[in-house]
C-alpha cells in the first residue's frame, strides 16, 4: 500500500482553463520562436534527428546550437510522458503514487542547502527582576556534512507529514571529493529513512555507482524497476530558454535507464524571465516542455515530474524572493499547467526568505504552504527546514514545519457532511435542548479520541513567554534520540564491497564492532 | 463483594461513567452498569456513605486530576468524572444530612443580573460539585435582591459571580455593596471569574477572589480551606 498523501476536494485554481489555454499556445509559440539555445551536443542531435529545426551558432567560445521544436514533437512527448508516476521507497508502504489528473498532494523535504545552522539555548536573566530568567535559541551557521545528512534522513524519517525525502544537504567534509559525493549522498539518506530517496547528480560518472547501489537495496535491476526507491531532479534547462551541457548530459543518461526524473525549471521573475505573471509562465511552461519533449525522445514513456521552482526578484538585491506571494501564483499556475497535461507535478512552497527559525519563517512559509497545497500538486517539495532560500538548512525549523503540515493535511481533508451525519446530529440538538445545561460537552468524548479533531499546536507553553523554539528544540532531541532503521547488515556489506568511494565511517555495522 | 462494588465505581468515575448508557475511555467498559446504577447495589449492600465518598468517588476524581495533569485527560473526560460524582452526591446527599459527614463546603453560583451567559459558570459548578462541594446553581440573570437573600436564608460559605460582558461585570460590584448593606459580606467567600472580570478588578470592588476557570477555584477554594 502506498502512502495516502492528502486527497484535495475542489482544488484552488488562480488561473481560468482559457487562460491555461493561452498559457500552452505562448510556451509552444516560444518553442518555435526564438526557440532554444542548447549547448549539449547530443541534446541538439536528438532534436535534430526528430525533426526540430537546429542550427549551430557560429563563432561562438562554447559550442553552442540554436534549437526551434515544432509543436509535433511536444504534442507526441506529452502524450508518451506516463500519467502516473511511482516513486518507490525502501519500506514499499512509503512508495508515492502519483497520478497526474489526481490533486493527491505528498509533501516532501528538500533542496540543497550549502549551510546547515546549529542551535544552542542561552540563558539570560533579567536586569529589572533578576529571579526572571528566559532561554533565547543562538543559532550558529557552518558547513554541512555527511553527518548532517543522515540526522536530518532520519528525523525526517521519524516525521509522520514527511511523505519523501529529498536530500537536504550539501556535504562538504574535507574527504568529500566531486567523484564520491553522489555515492555517499545517495547511501547517507538511503540509509537513514526508508522512505523515497530524490537528490540531483554532482557527476555524471558517478549515475552507475548510484543506481547499483539502488539495485542492492531493492534486491536487483528489476526490483528497482518495480520499485524505483531513488530519483533525480535535474535543472537541464537555465532561464531564459537554455539547455545547460552537463545537467542535460546527466538527464538524457538518467532518461535512458528509465528512473523517474524531474524536468525542473527555476526562472526568476525579473531577471531571467519576465516580471510579469503572464510571461513568467510561458516561459517556464517552455522550459519544462521542453525538457519533458527530450527526455520522451531519449526513452519514450520514461517517468517525468513537471517541476516548477518559479520565484520573483527581490527588488533590493534582485536575489530570489520565495518568500513574496507572486512566488505562490506563479506555482499554483504552474500546478494548473502540469495538471492539463496529466503530468504529476513537482512544485514549490515553504522556502522562505528569512535566516533563521522564527515569526517571519513561520509567516512566509505558512503562506504558500497553505495556499499552494491547497492547489493540489502531488509532488509539493515544501522545503522542511530550509531557510533564506536554498541557503540554509535547519532541523529545529524542519520540526517547525512538521506541525505546520499537520494542520494544513488535517485542513485538507474531506468534509464528512452527509445524510446520516446530519440526522444523527439534528437528533443530538433536540436531546441537548431538553436537558437543563444546554451544552454538548459530553458528545465531545467519543470524537475527541477518534482522531476527527485536529490536534492542538504542540509547542504551545504554559504561561504568556513564547516558548515555541524551546519546545520544539525538545522534540527534535527526542526524535534524534529515537533508533534508525539501517540498510540491513548483509546488503550494506554488498554495498561497500561493489560500490567504490563510499566513506568508512558511514559503514554503521563496522563502527559497532 | 463491597470492595468490588467500591473498585468498580472508582473504574466508573475514572472513565467519566454516570450510567450504563455512557461511553467512557475503555471501550471494554461498554453496556455495563455505570457510576448510578453501581451506587445503587452499594447502598443496597449496606456500604456507608463515607465509605463511598472517600474511596470510590474521592480516590477516582484524584486519579482523573493525576490524568488531567498530565495532559492524558482534557477538559471534557474531567467533566463527565464530576458530572458522574455529582450525580452519585445527589443520591448520597440525604444520607449525608442524617448522618455527622460534611461537605467540603456549600457554594452557591450565579451569573449576575443582565448576563445569560453560563458555560463557564456551569463548568465551574460541575466541577465544584463533583469535587465534594454543595453547589447550589441559582442560574442566569439573577438580581443582587435574589443572591442576597439565599446568601441570607442558605448560610453558603462560598459565592460564586459570573459575567461575560463588560456592561455586566459591573453587577458583581452591586451584589459586593449589597452583601455589605445587609451585614453579608464577612459571611461568605466571594470568588468572580468570566472573560470580562480579571484580579485587578475583584480587588477593585472587594472580592476574595479572581478564578481563571473551574481549575483554578478548586485551587483558591482549598487555600480558604486550609486557612479556616
Amino acid at each position: 500500500m502506498p502512502r495516502e498523501g492528502v486527497l484535495v476536494n475542489n482544488p484552488l485554481e488562480r488561473i481560468s482553463g482559457e487562460q491555461v489555454r493561452q498559457i500552452h499556445d505562448a510556451s509552444i509559440e516560444i518553442l518555435k520562436d526564438p526557440g532554444l539555445l542548447c549547448f549539449n551536443k547530443r541534446a541538439a542531435d536528438i532534436f535534430h534527428q526528430h525533426g526540430a529545426e537546429v542550427s549551430e551558432i557560429p563563432g561562438s567560445d562554447t559550442p553552442c546550437w540554436h534549437i526551434k521544436i515544432p509543436e509535433k514533437l511536444v504534442a507526441d512527448a506529452l502524450d508518451s510522458a506516463p500519467k502516473t508516476v511511482i516513486l518507490g521507497a525502501r519500506n514499499p508502504d512509503n512508495s508515492l503514487v502519483m497520478k497526474g489528473d489526481e490533486p493527491r498532494v505528498y509533501f516532501i523535504t528538500g533542496s540543497e542547502t550549502n549551510t546547515w545552522l546549529d542551535v544552542d539555548f542561552s540563558t539570560y536573566v533579567s536586569k529589572s527582576d533578576p529571579k526572571k530568567e528566559i532561554k533565547v535559541p543562538e543559532f550558529k551557521p557552518r558547513r554541512g556534512m555527511v553527518a548532517d545528512l543522515c540526522a536530518s534522513a532520519h528525523v525526517c524519517e521519524r516525521l509522520e507529514t514527511v511523505d519523501g525525502y529529498i536530500r537536504t544537504v550539501n556535504i562538504q567534509d574535507k574527504d568529500i571529493t566531486e567523484d564520491n559525493k553522489d555515492v555517499n549522498k545517495f547511501f547517507a539518506c538511503l540509509n537513514n529513512t526508508t522512505k523515497h530517496v530524490m537528490s540531483g547528480l554532482t557527476s555524471l560518472n558517478q549515475l552507475d555507482n548510484v543506481v547499483k547501489m539502488a539495485e542492492l537495496v531493492a534486491g536487483g535491476k528489476e526490483n528497482l524497476k518495480e520499485n524505483p526507491l531513488i530519483s533525480f531532479i535535474t535543472c537541464l534547462v537555465k532561464s531564459p530558454l537554455q539547455f545547460v551541457d552537463d545537467t542535460t548530459e546527466s538527464f538524457i543518461e538518467i532518461c535512458r535507464r528509465g528512473l523517474p526524473v524531474v524536468v525542473s525549471s527555476a526562472p526568476q521573475a525579473g531577471t531571467s524571465a519576465p516580471i510579469k505573471e503572464a510571461g513568467i509562465m510561458a516561459q517556464i511552461n517552455a522550459e519544462v516542455l521542453a525538457g519533458i519533449t527530450l527526455g520522451q525522445l531519449v526513452n519514450k514513456g520514461t517517468p517525468v515530474l513537471y517541476g516548477s521552482v518559479p520565484v520573483r526578484a527581490r527588488m533590493d538585491n534582485l536575489s530570489d524572493s520565495y518568500g513574496s506571494v507572486e512566488t505562490s501564483q506563479y506555482n499554483i499556475d504552474c500546478v494548473q499547467m502540469a495538471r492539463f497535461y496529466r503530468i504529476p507535478n513537482y512544485s514549490t512552497s515553504g522556502v522562505c526568505d528569512t535566516k533563521i527559525p522564527g515569526q517571519q519563517s513561520t509567516v512566509e512559509r505558512l503562506f504558500s504552504d497553505i495556499t499552494v497545497a491547497l492547489s493540489g500538486p502531488q509532488y509539493l517539495h515544501c522545503a522542511f527546514g530550509l531557510l533564506d532560500g536554498n541557503s540554509i538548512f535547519s532541523l529545529l525549523q524542519t520540526v517547525l514545519d512538521d506541525a505546520h503540515f499537520k494542520m494544513i493535511k488535517f485542513f485538507l481533508k474531506s468534509p464528512r457532511i452527509d445524510g446520516q451525519e446530519l440526522t444523527d446530529m439534528t437528533k443530538q440538538i433536540r436531546d441537548v435542548m431538553d436537558t437543563p445545561q444546554k451544552m454538548f460537552i459530553q458528545y465531545i468524548r467519543p470524537v475527541m479520541r477518534s482522531g476527527e479533531l485536529s490536534a492542538p499546536y504542540p509547542f504551545e507553553g504554559d504561561g504568556e513567554d513564547d516558548s515555541v523554539l524551546a519546545l520544539a528544540y525538545e522534540r527534535l532531541q527526542e526524535l534524534l534520540a529515537k533508533p534508525v532503521e539501517h540498510i540491513d547488515q548483509a546488503t550494506t556489506s554488498r554495498i561497500f564491497q561493489e560500490i567504490p568511494g563510499l566513506l568508512p565511517r558511514l559503514n554503521v555495522y563496522k563502527q559497532e564492532k | 463483594m463491597s470492595e468490588d462494588i467500591i473498585g468498580m465505581i472508582k473504574e466508573n468515575v475514572i472513565q467519566g461513567r454516570k450510567t450504563r448508557d455512557d461511553i467512557g475511555i475503555d471501550e471494554s467498559f461498554s453496556g455495563t452498569p455505570g457510576v448510578l446504577e453501581l451506587m445503587e447495589s452499594a447502598l443496597a449492600s449496606n456500604v456507608s456513605p463515607e465509605v463511598i465518598i472517600t474511596d470510590a468517588l474521592t480516590a477516582g476524581m484524584q486519579v482523573v486530576g493525576e490524568k488531567f495533569s498530565t495532559k492524558e485527560y482534557f477538559i471534557p473526560d474531567m467533566l463527565a468524572s464530576a458530572d458522574a460524582v455529582g450525580a452519585a452526591m445527589d443520591i448520597l446527599k440525604p444520607l449525608l444530612e442524617a448522618s455527622d459527614v460534611e461537605t467540603r463546603g456549600k457554594f452557591v453560583i450565579a451569573t449576575v443580573k443582565g448576563d445569560i451567559h453560563d458555560i463557564g459558570k456551569n463548568i465551574v459548578a460541575i466541577l465544584l460539585k463533583g469535587t465534594g462541594y454543595d453547589v447550589n446553581d441559582l442560574g442566569i440573570d439573577v438580581p443582587e435582591d435574589k443572591i442576597v437573600n439565599v446568601v441570607r436564608d442558605e448560610k453558603p460559605d462560598y459565592l460564586g459571580l459570573s459575567a461575560l460582558l463588560t456592561t455586566t461585570m459591573v453587577e458583581m460590584d452591586t451584589v459586593i455593596k449589597a452583601l455589605e448593606e445587609n451585614s453579608l459580606r464577612d459571611k461568605v467567600k466571594v470568588l468572580i471569574g468570566g472573560a470580562a472580570v480579571s484580579d485587578e478588578y475583584a480587588k477593585e470592588i472587594g472580592a476574595d477572589a479572581f478564578c481563571a476557570d473551574g481549575f483554578q477555584a478548586i485551587k483558591v477554594l482549598e487555600k480558604f480551606e486550609a486557612a479556616r
